[in-house]
């Protein structure tokens, strides 16, 4: 019997512990996808942040390192520096790229650090509960926005490609969503760009993932698809915020 | 034979600096040598000392509380320091700059308008070198000789071109107490 | 040499060539040096965003078995304590300098040693020690630079040097060792890094979350284990002029220098005044305190803080005798005419 579909060699043979309907399957597997087609399993390092996908060096073949709490970037940049011609990708959420780790975020993106960034925005914390993230949008509710986000008190939602695209380092910047077949695929084409560009020496890559929680959310899983697209993505515009090599800004010098 | 010189004076004035090439000295000497500079948050104006020590045996405490030479570039270091030299010590001070006199009468004090000379040279900043070359020809504490070297050596790279005119703030400063001593 | 620059300078000599730093006072000629020689020899000088940051690359460079450091002054290294704590667990050899300056707060930036307390209990959350090594002359900055990184490297936990801002400033001669370690040697024979499988091995994780409690108790424990070989075999302290003395004076860093002088004007007078100076802070040498006790009537701490290191020195010698101060904060160094006076005082007590 032909065998049409498979788990990518990048990916570990364990059961994830995500919730039901969460896009973070999807998202890991795009990323073992990336590493399978450019081959660079055995010279990767992977970097899990603090949050839902913490556990994610469990999941991951290539070498993992836990960071703590939005440091994954610098975490990366020590990796890098100390070798060179190893691919160091971090994976983190919302809470720790946009919030704790913004400093981190942005100092990297503005160094050009060679590493490829997958940031999940899902706009909530999953893993303590489902409170306000820097990314929830205006008038939603979570635990600690019991009354929806008000923007007089708890300030606008964050949009981080367009944040780093007024900074001249980055090499590519771009926004993809997880909630329908199409997006996936274009989300699959993004983050294979990102990891081409390391390994081609093109400096930071961040591909943002508009991602869902139906858990905390209090959505079924299709619903929480349908609010990606309804009420995410309208706020989140989806898109290329930069690509130097496409640009061929690269080739020009 | 222990020495402990403290440099005092104006941040800018070279105080730093002229305290290395005396522990250089020392060091190119042999010696066992020990230099601690105040630091603070003024780069340049504030009050600056250093402190140094040249000794045949090992230095115990880098800090120097009584002074056995004392060289100062300001009033408000006279005032400080004066009270803290040993018995019997010595006390250097740019008389162009420190116009009121030493009130100690158990210490030595030698007076050299160190700024007017240098103004004279050409460079008001070679003031420091003129009066290390004073206390070295005064008191032997490192040879005369060991100068050229320890000053090339301290010199950063950036201002190598000034060493022959430092050379000669130094040879200015020995030819005064020569002078004085005839 | 300047203390400073001989620690950046021994750094290099024993193959370290990744230095992560956020500029302060007094310590920033390390950062100065390493920015201009790393580049010339191949090394990542990088002046990061923040000390969180900087702590956090050394984090990731010890994660692929390079020798990494960092280096700061007291209120840099609260920042640093998370990066430290995660260190400690995920257990990575790591090299962090703190030349200490007064507090708490924005404090001062004159020379202190009121870190002593943070550094030897643990500079950071959860239950770990840091080694500590607390030099007392320019000469052993950078000896003890080298002595952290292989101390770090053999018990698999990071070590930080501690020194106050007068070591740091001061400079004395130093011979530095003629033959320089290889940076890649240094990575060698380290099963556990994150380098790439290599499609050779399976993945290696680098990690401090445990969250089944029986295995993270499993991973303190061995951690303790450890930490009690690194005390029996790896304690270090000076002995001056111990063989009669009566009073022993108890020092790190400058103070102990001070104090070396109070003690020999003392002797001069007759007093019979010896000195242990710890060189490890941890583990702290414990032993020759309390076989001091046996000898001594007196033990005097001499420390720039309110007397952190006394409490140390009476658990050693498990208060037999009494332990007095000799102390001063804030910047302020007590002089050797002080110790002295402190060390009469005693010894009148006991006439």
């Amino acid at each position: 019997m032909a065998v049409i579909f498979s788990k990518p060699k990048a990916l570990m043979d364990a059961t994830l512990h995500y919730c039901p309907g969460c896009t973070h399957g999807i998202v890991h597997r795009l990323v073992a996808e990336a590493v399978d087609a450019l081959g660079i399993e055995g010279r990767t390092i992977g970097i899990a942040p603090v949050g839902c996908s913490v556990m994610a060096y469990d999941y991951f073949a290539c070498d993992m390192i836990e960071a703590s709490h939005g440091r994954a970037p610098a975490v990366a940049t020590g990796v890098k520096r100390s070798l060179p011609d190893r691919v160091v990708f971090t994976y983190q959420g919302d809470g720790d790229l946009a919030s704790i780790g913004l400093c981190e975020t942005v100092s990297a993106a503005c160094r050009g650090e060679n590493i490829t960034v997958i940031f999940i925005n899902n706009a909530i914390y999953g893993m303590t509960g489902g409170q306000m993230a820097p990314t929830s949008l205006v008038g939603q509710v979570t635990q600690t926005s019991p009354y929806g986000r008000d923007a007089k008190t708890q300030g606008m939602p964050i949009r981080i490609c367009e944040l780093l695209a007024s900074l001249d380092a980055p090499a590519y910047l771009a926004r993809v969503a997880v909630n329908s077949v199409a997006n996936v695929r274009k989300a699959g084409k993004a983050v294979l760009t990102a990891f081409r560009n390391q390994v081609e020496g093109r400096g930071f890559s961040l591909v943002e993932v508009i991602s869902t929680c139906p858990t905390n959310w209090g959505l079924t899983p299709e619903n929480a698809c349908r609010w990606v697209e309804e009420k995410m993505i309208p706020f989140y515009p989806l898109g290329v915020y930069r690509d130097k090599a496409a640009d061929g800004k690269e080739a020009a010098k | 034979m222990t020495t402990r010189t403290i440099m005092a004076g104006f941040g800018g004035q070279g105080l730093l600096f002229s305290g290395k090439v005396l522990a250089y000295a020392g060091l190119l000497e042999g010696k066992e040598l020990s230099w601690l500079p105040s630091y603070g948050p003024e780069m340049r104006g504030g009050t600056c000392n250093c402190s140094v020590i040249i000794s045949d045996e090992p230095v115990g405490s880098p800090i120097v509380t009584h002074p056995d030479i004392l060289m100062v570039m300001n009033e408000p270091s006279l005032d400080k320091f004066e009270p803290a030299v040993a018995p019997g010590g010595f006390i250097f001070v740019d008389s162009s700059l420190v116009t009121r006199g030493v009130s100690r009468t158990d210490v030595q004090t030698v007076g050299i308008p160190a700024t007017r000379m240098a103004r004279e040279m050409g460079a008001v900043s070679l003031a420091n070198m003129i009066l290390l070359g004073a206390i070295v020809a005064k008191l032997g504490c490192v040879r005369t000789d060991t100068m050229p070297a320890a000053l090339k050596h301290t010199i950063s790279a950036r201002k190598a071109d000034l060493l022959d005119l430092n050379l000669k703030a130094v040879e200015t400063g020995m030819r005064f107490i020569k002078g004085e001593q005839t | 040499m300047k203390g400073n620059e001989a620690i950046a300078e021994a750094a290099i000599r024993c193959g370290c060539r990744h230095y992560f730093g956020y500029p302060i006072t007094p310590q920033t000629e390390i950062a100065a040096y390493m920015a201009k020689r790393m580049p010339k020899i191949g090394g990542t000088f990088l002046q990061a965003e923040s000390e969180i940051a900087a702590i956090n690359m050394v984090y990731g460079a010890a994660c692929t078995g390079r020798r990494a450091m960092t280096s700061s002054s007291s209120p840099g290294i609260s920042l640093k304590a998370e990066g430290i704590s995660y260190l400690a667990g995920a257990d990575l050899p790591a090299l962090i300098v703190n030349v200490q300056r007064g507090g708490p707060g924005l404090g001062g930036i004159q020379p202190s040693q009121s870190d002593y307390f943070f550094a030897t209990r643990g500079p950071g959350h959860g239950d770990f020690h840091v080694i500590v090594l607390a030099p007392a002359s320019v000469q052993e900055m950078a000896d003890l630079t080298r002595c952290a990184f292989e101390l770090a490297e053999k018990y698999r936990m990071p070590a930080m040097l501690l020194a106050d801002g007068t070591m740091g400033q001061m400079m004395e001669p130093v011979v530095l060792p003629e033959e320089a370690v290889d940076p890649d040697d240094v990575m060698k024979g380290k099963t556990w890094t994150t380098t790439g499988t290599g499609m050779k091995r399976p993945h290696n994780i680098v990690n401090s979350l445990y969250l089944k409690p029986d295995e993270l108790e499993k991973t303190n424990l061995e951690r303790f284990k450890r930490y009690e070989r690194l005390a029996a075999e790896e304690t270090r302290w000076e002995e001056y002029m111990m063989d009669d003395a009566e009073i022993c004076v108890v020092s790190v860093g400058i103070t102990a220098r001070v104090s070396k002088n109070a003690i020999v004007e003392c002797r001069r007078r007759g007093v019979k005044v010896g000195m242990i100076r710890p060189i490890t802070l941890y583990p702290f040498p414990s032993a020759p305190i309390e076989a001091a006790a046996a000898k001594v009537r007196c033990f005097l701490t001499v420390e720039l803080n309110m007397g952190q290191m006394s409490e140390d020195v009476a658990l050693a010698e498990k208060c037999a005798r009494p332990v007095r101060k000799c102390n001063r904060v804030g910047g302020m160094i007590p002089s050797a005419d002080e110790v002295a006076a402190a060390i009469d005082r005693i010894a009148k007590e006991g006439r």
